[in-house]
């Protein structure tokens, strides 16, 4: 008898999914598939609209990271436009995508992905959340994370004229210039969110770090994949969030490649499977081999491990010693001139606070650049060239905008690979190999089950409401056992 | 110790861009958790459908409900949500008029398939592989949702007894609502908007408005706009005068025109046809005096042809139905 388990829907994540778990006669995995229930239709209504509405549109794929959508957008437009942006217009930019940053990463580890550590993986399912945070760490701790949250919306609101769904992004540069009261008060702001990332830091030290049952979770095989990995890069091959070059390592730390995004179709293709409305990019030059790890196997992974994995340093001082920290820890050293990445998916976590702190230096540096206020923030394009291609790093991996306009610049094709599509294979990948290592001989343990299989796909930190920028329509998640007659033996379902 | 009446916030089909408006509450988020119970937030909480079909109907004394109608699933949600609540606010854009992912309904839905899953740069599909309803693996048979042909409204699929504009609403504004009911002020009449003014952007709008005439218009991308003066008489399709008050004319805020997200004004049935009211008034006719009706025709369509695309710019909120328009059941 086979029999399927079901988790429906997953929570604490953006938007929805579905988890089917299927066991064999012995009672163990025979396999298990990652569904997005939850198509919207981004890339077919947007054909018809100005190319110029894209920053607009676009943010509402997703309303927890629509800074990425509209940066991705203008840097498609000012490609698509033939425009290089102003250099204040850029900084401002940059300075906008770091206080998101701050406070996306902030939200993640506070909200989603960080209950599971600081409340605990096994704390009763009406702890595990914020509320169950504050309590934990205290109303103190609990105030500065608002704050911190608080400041940097503020911002985003200043410079982006809202807090959420930003619209302040044109082709050419930034609608908006900084005057001298606000770059003040954005340099208080960036000092603050550099001493809140240390203090974040130190709680996952003490909490995380510091206790034998999570560094072993952590090391442990449960959570470990051997995946080629993806990141954006400066000149000098550091990590960086709103511009540079994709560069893609193999398994064992060998660069496959180095691209502007304009060349991305030549190295990047997604494959479709008829059980979920989502797809599955993979490298064109290794080819689809199926859910498998491997030099072999075209799977990547795009997330703030990944960027972590493919840079060989961060431009900041602070996060350049914690990423020195971080590779240490996991013994992730060179050999042959090639550096090991960190296979260990848990560290991903890790890996997310060092970008915030990276990014609150950041923040800073362009806070006190003298052409921050400058009011040269935007140009004025001549021409419309016709096809824009943009990326940044989305808090959930390499987001790519490619539009096609005709001669009034009105939108004729829209292609979108969002962050979180990027690690739909790897994320599946996680999933089984959590239910495999979980559920043997038929145990079934419930909110054990649930909650670390569900560990398994949050340390992604998915954002389903990206990836199903495809067509309206949404669904929660589920993981469902079945037997191998069908039969559905139990359904564990998070509502949704 | 009396019970804290429960609360709860749903997404259907959203960008979970009206959660984290709530989370923006920041120290007043809090408050909400002291004053009510926060049962069911599947983007923060882990409780699950089953624990809110156990719960007694009308069980929930509020209930913020984002997002639109696509799916069967969104609907059952609704209805199970509608049951259970004793206050259901269609809160933001989406729930309350479709909001931006209802331009899809500009498309047919063979359309959509064929843009994402045949016909688009990256794909390697060389068998033409479309999502199934029901598929069988090895192990056994997956199912996913049917998807309805279009986006509806909440208020198309269940009785709502209350409106909450914005996409997304602002926290200051959620907060007003969320204060008044933990302070049982008296509600306005069922079916009323909350959160929002009275009135139009254009009223929170700090740009001086000369009644000057207007020559042609401008796309966004071609102009920088005076920070002063009014953004529609500087020739860009500014969406303030048809468009309800309540966010604090942000976008004008910034240089951008307003796009309508308040969805329309208050009293007016449709914001494309108030748009188009204003709009009218705004246009230079004077220019025109003695020339020939086809050189008036000329020129008024080539005023008309700057923006390539009106119904987008007219309806990019309100497309899947105003409030008063294709309403409760």
């Amino acid at each position: 008898m086979t029999r399927k388990i079901s988790i429906n829907p997953i929570t604490r994540l953006e938007g929805h999914g579905k988890i089917d778990i299927f066991l064999d006669a012995e009672g163990n995995v025979a396999n298990a598939y990652f569904q997005v229930p939850e198509l919207r239709g981004f890339e077919q209504f947007c054909v018809g609209r100005p190319a110029e509405d894209m920053p607009l549109i676009t943010s509402r794929i997703c309303g927890v990271c629509p800074e990425a959508h509209h940066m991705a957008a203008v840097k498609a437009l000012d490609r698509l436009f033939d425009v290089d942006p102003s250099s204040a217009g850029r900084r401002i930019r940059e300075l906008l995508y770091m206080a998101f940053f701050v406070t996306d990463h902030t939200t993640h580890f506070y909200a989603l992905g960080g209950p599971d550590f600081i409340v605990g993986p096994d704390a009763p399912p009406a702890e595990r959340n914020i509320l169950g945070v504050v309590k934990k760490v205290g109303l103190e701790v609990g105030r500065q994370v608002i704050e911190c949250r608080a400041r940097n919306h503020r911002i985003i609101q200043t410079l982006g004229g809202r807090g959420i769904h930003p619209v302040a992004g044109v082709p050419g540069g930034w609608s908006k210039a900084v005057s001298e009261a606000e770059r003040r008060e954005i340099e208080a702001a960036a000092r603050a969110n550099i001493e809140f990332a240390r203090f974040t830091l130190k709680v996952f030290d003490a909490i995380v770090l510091q206790n034998a049952a999570y560094r072993e979770l952590i090391q442990s095989d449960v959570y470990h994949h051997q995946t080629y990995y993806m990141g954006t890069v400066d000149e000098a091959n550091r990590l960086n969030l709103y511009d540079g070059q994709i560069r893609v390592l193999d398994p064992e730390g060998g660069e496959l490649a180095k691209y502007d995004v304009a060349d991305y179709t030549r190295h990047v293709a997604e494959h479709v499977e008829p059980w979920t409305y989502l797809k599955f990019p993979f490298l064109k030059r290794v080819g689809w081999k199926g859910f498998r790890d491997g030099a072999e196997s075209g799977v990547y992974c795009a997330t703030p491990l990944s960027r972590l994995n493919v840079a060989d340093g961060l431009a900041t001082p602070l996060a350049q010693e914690e990423f020195e920290r971080f590779r240490e820890a996991f013994g992730a050293g060179s050999s042959g001139g090639k550096r090991q990445p960190v296979h260990h998916r848990l560290a991903t976590h890790w890996a997310r606070l060092i970008e915030l702190l990276y990014a609150a230096e950041h923040m800073l540096e362009l806070a006190t650049d003298p052409e921050i206020t400058s009011p040269d923030v935007r140009r004025i394009p001549e021409r419309i060239a016709g096809v824009g291609i943009g990326s940044v790093e989305a808090p959930r991996g390499t987001l790519i905008h490619h539009y096609t306009a005709n001669e009034k610049g009105v939108l004729e094709k829209v292609n979108l690979i969002v962050g979180t599509t990027n690690n739909y294979a790897a994320m599946s990948m996680s999933i089984r190999k959590a239910a495999e290592k979980l559920i043997q001989a038929g145990r079934v343990v419930e909110e054990g089950l649930l909650n670390r299989i569900e560990m398994a796909f949050r340390l992604y930190d998915p954002c389903l409401s990206c990836a199903t920028h495809a067509m309206p329509g949404a669904m929660p998640l589920m993981v469902q056992v079945r037997d191998h007659g069908g039969a559905v033996l139990r359904t564990l379902r998070r509502d949704g | 110790m009396t019970e804290k009446p429960k609360f709860s916030m749903y997404w259907a089909s959203s960008c979970g861009g009206c959660e984290i408006s709530l989370v923006n509450l920041h120290e007043k988020f809090l408050a909400v958790a002291e004053n009510f119970d926060f049962v069911f937030c599947p983007c923060l909480l882990d409780t699950k459908k089953r624990d809110v079909e156990e719960m007694p109907d009308g069980s929930i004394a509020l209930t913020f409900f984002n997002g639109a109608i696509r799916t069967t699933e969104n609907e059952e949600m609704a209805l199970l949500l509608r049951k259970k609540t004793q206050m259901l606010v269609a809160f933001g854009s989406c729930a309350m008029e479709g909001c931006i992912p209802a331009l899809s309904n500009f498309h047919s839905r063979e359309d959509h398939l064929r843009t994402i899953y045949l016909d688009n740069p990256s794909l390697d599909n060389p068998d033409g592989v479309l999502p199934q309803t029901m598929f069988a693996v090895p192990e056994g048979e997956l199912e996913l949702p049917v998807f309805q042909d279009k986006v509806r409204t909440l208020a198309q699929t269940v009785a709502v007894d209350y409106f909450l504009p914005g996409c997304p609403p602002e926290s200051g504004r959620i907060w007003e609502v969320v204060e008044g009911v933990i302070a049982g002020r008296p509600l306005p009449p069922k079916g009323s908007v909350l959160g929002g003014g009275k009135s139009t952007v254009c009223e929170e709008c700090a740009r001086t408005k000369d009644n000057k005439a207007l020559a042609r218009f401008y796309r966004t991308y071609e102009i920088v706009p005076d920070p002063q003066k009014c953004l529609l008489e500087q020739g860009l399709v500014c969406m303030g005068p048809a468009t309800r008050d309540g966010c604090g004319g942000l976008c004008p805020r910034v240089n951008m025109p307003c796009t309508g997200c308040y969805g329309p004004a208050e009293g007016i049935l449709d914001q494309g046809a108030k748009m188009l009211a204003a709009l009218g008034s705004v246009l230079d006719i004077g220019s025109y005096k003695g020339l020939s009706e086809e050189q008036i025709a000329e020129r008024a369509n080539a005023i008309i042809d700057a923006i390539p695309d009106w119904a987008g710019a007219f309806y990019k909120y309100s497309l899947a139905g105003t409030i008063l328009g294709g309403k409760r059941r």
